[in-house]
């Protein structure tokens, strides 16, 4: 997407109709509409449905739902980074890992039998420790561009995975098991298991994560990620700090990574320095390429598809072949889509621009930023 | 001698001699990034289809030939004409079909490609060579040269040297006396400029991708030989060591990747002889992030201010 050149020399004002814009909303009740109506919405949804969930899926079903938030977070998150400000990180592993080894520790060994709202706690504590992390890798993106970027990112998440190896504290190699799920809840009548609860925070974090990258890569701010991505110097020429857009890019970035790996770690109760290697960082690339770089429900698209593949297609694949296909076909894939259809299946276009322009579809994107 | 310098002249000697194989390696990252400002990801799956082919060759062309492979100069001489031979096709084949079509992609485009040829070589590999690891056939009779006290110089060690070496020499003269370096050299400073003046652009790319895969071939029967046992994902590793060496020498710069390789082989057994060997992988990606940070253009590369 080039910036275009719109011949500012005159415009004639008698013909062209004016800009439709949405007022800006003024009220508390215009901003809630604005805003916040359609994620509570799709969350009162969601954790209905999760009832349903319940009581008609195995565990099985129920583990790989749960872990396809996770993805999509973690998906939506790198998006902001590689997709929307145009930087190439290849070591987002290392940020979930710090996410879920810190949310993870502190449920097993300093506040044991947590009870529900403490994860929302853990939550948080992994994604501020992963934004930490993420400031001191975007330090170095002040100097860096493009393939330079990448290898320090891939080279600092596999710093992070020796350091986990080396901890004792959090198992070393053997890795950390007996993470604990939210306790189950008796009302009487009805129950409430860990998984829904583990769900309902999948949900939460999921939504959260999506809402608050859409709001910001509408927003004046979110414009300068764009113009970083455009074009670094005339971003530049226009008085963006491109290195401090840059560094908030990766540090929101790794905090929405974290919480994707502390929604990972309780909902697997079992973490391993080899499960953050360089493999979850292409997986997650993999989700930002094939969804479109630059398009946030492209990625979770590409989340719930990358998710249940391996799961639903490619292991009655391999069981039946003894040949593990996954990495084979993703990378195909990689090379297939850069060659073929580099911009991904919706570019940087969203799902929402499809829906067409009816009259109070605040989510439609018109050129309006949100202040 | 005191034992510390009899062990540290040990440790000189095994870190020259690895860091002899980074820097083959190495230069081929540093020629394709010279030429293409690209890092090709997918070299450290040629060094890796190298070692294979190597391994497939000393199993099978006894059998073809009715010759056994005794281990000498000879089997040396055959088994690196295999994975040279091998590396370059391949290397050809990766830069045709992959990074061909993107030539005038964005950069990005052409990197995440790279990574994606590098994975699908690793995961062919291992539908294709087997996951579990082989064990490298015995290139050479290995035997004590001399001794310094308690240090040893041995003949796998001066052999990996004199091929490393033997091969830098033989880069140095076809980059600076032939024509095609001469080409090369042009292209690597100004690829439209160089076109004009005659030069078929995409021939010396190909060109570079043969001489670099050729050394990655050289490097993996060098490792093969020093350490026996090869799987599909050995390239990872080593491969991202060349590449923290060909940086810290100062990328797209020949001497500075030999520099830059040696320098790493030294330090990397210095931190495992001396610190901890814990660290020894995390060591490369350390510098690497130093480097960059303070001093990018590397120990030997021009900085470089960027212009609108």
């Amino acid at each position: 997407m080039a910036i275009e050149n719109t011949p500012q020399t005159h415009r004639d004002s008698t013909n062209t109709p004016p800009l439709e814009l949405h007022p800006v909303p003024k009220t508390f009740a215009q901003r809630f509409k604005a805003t916040l109506l359609v994620p509570l919405v799709v969350f009162v949804v969601l954790a209905l449905l999760g009832q349903v969930l319940e009581v008609s899926t195995n565990q099985y079903i129920q583990l790989v739902l749960l872990y396809m938030c996770a993805n999509m977070i973690f998906a939506v998150s790198l998006n902001l980074v590689n997709g929307f400000t145009g930087q190439f990180s290849i070591g987002h592993a290392g940020f979930m890992a710090v996410g879920a080894y810190t949310s993870a520790y502190l449920s097993t060994a300093v506040f044991p039998h947590p009870a529900f709202p403490m994860f929302i706690v853990f939550g948080l504590a992994g994604g501020c420790a992963a934004a930490v992390a993420g400031y001191i890798v975007g330090l170095p993106s002040l100097r860096l561009r493009g393939d330079y970027l990448a290898i320090v990112t891939l080279g600092f998440g596999e710093i992070i995975r020796v350091i986990l190896l080396n901890m004792p504290a959090v198992g070393g190699a053997r890795g950390l098991s007996g993470i604990p799920r939210p306790p189950e809840v008796d009302f009487g009548n009805t129950v409430l298991t860990p998984f829904y609860f583990n769900y309902l925070l999948a949900v939460f974090w999921t939504i959260l994560t999506v809402t608050f990258l859409w709001r910001l890569v509408h927003s004046i701010q979110g414009r300068a990620f764009l113009s970083v991505r455009e074009d670094e110097i005339a971003a530049q020429s226009m008085g963006i700090n491109t290195t401090r857009v840059k560094v908030r890019a990766f540090v929101i970035s790794a905090f929405f990574a974290g919480i994707a790996g502390s929604v990972f770690a309780h909902s697997a109760q079992f973490l391993s320095p080899a499960t953050f290697g360089f493999t979850k960082s292409v997986d997650a690339i993999i989700m930002v390429v094939l969804g479109g770089m630059g398009s946030l429900t492209g990625s979770i698209f590409a989340a719930v598809f990358v998710t249940l593949l391996p799961e639903f297609v490619l292991r009655p694949l391999t069981d039946l072949t003894g040949i593990d296909l996954r990495m084979v076909i993703y990378s195909l894939a990689l090379i297939l889509f850069m060659i073929l259809r580099p911009e991904g299946i919706l570019g940087t276009r969203e799902i929402t621009d499809f829906f067409g322009k009816f009259p109070g579809n605040l989510w439609r994107r018109d050129g309006r930023t949100n202040r | 001698m005191s034992d510390f310098s009899q062990e540290f002249i040990q440790h000189l000697i095994n870190g020259i001699s690895l860091g002899s194989i980074y820097a083959l390696i190495a230069l081929g990252y540093t020629m394709v990034y010279g030429i293409l400002q690209l890092i090709n990801f997918a070299h450290s799956e040629v060094y890796m289809v190298g070692a294979f082919a190597a391994y497939y060759t000393a199993k099978y062309l006894p059998r073809l030939t009715g010759h056994e492979l005794p281990p000498g100069a000879m089997t040396l001489v055959i088994l690196l004409c295999a994975a040279m031979f091998v590396c370059s096709v391949l290397g050809v084949a990766i830069e045709r079909f992959a990074y061909r079509p993107l030539r005038k992609a964005p950069k990005l485009n052409i990197l995440i490609t790279a990574i994606g040829v590098s994975l699908f070589l690793q995961y062919a590999g291992q539908i294709v060579f087997g996951a579990d690891p082989k064990v490298f056939p015995n290139v050479m009779n290995d035997s004590v040269i001399m001794n310094f006290g308690s240090a040893e110089l041995r003949v796998l060690d001066v052999t990996i040297l004199g091929v490393a070496l033997f091969f830098m020499a033989v880069l140095t003269y076809m980059i600076q006396y032939t024509k095609t370096g001469k080409a090369m050299r042009a292209v690597s400073t100004n690829w439209t400029v160089a076109s004009l003046m005659g030069i078929n652009v995409d021939r010396i790319i190909s060109i570079t991708f043969i001489i670099g895969s050729s050394l990655a071939g050289v490097g993996a029967v060098l490792v093969g030989m020093k350490y026996p046992k090869i799987e599909p994902l050995m390239g990872t590793l080593i491969g991202i060591k060349a590449f923290v060496a060909a940086v810290f020498g100062g990328i797209g710069n020949l001497g500075g990747a030999v520099l830059g390789g040696i320098l790493l082989g030294l330090c990397e057994e210095m931190v495992v002889a001396y610190i901890s060997s814990t660290y020894r992988d995390a060591f490369a990606f350390g510098l690497l992030i130093l480097v960059l940070i303070f001093r990018p253009a590397g120990l030997l590369g021009r900085q470089t201010q960027e212009k609108v």
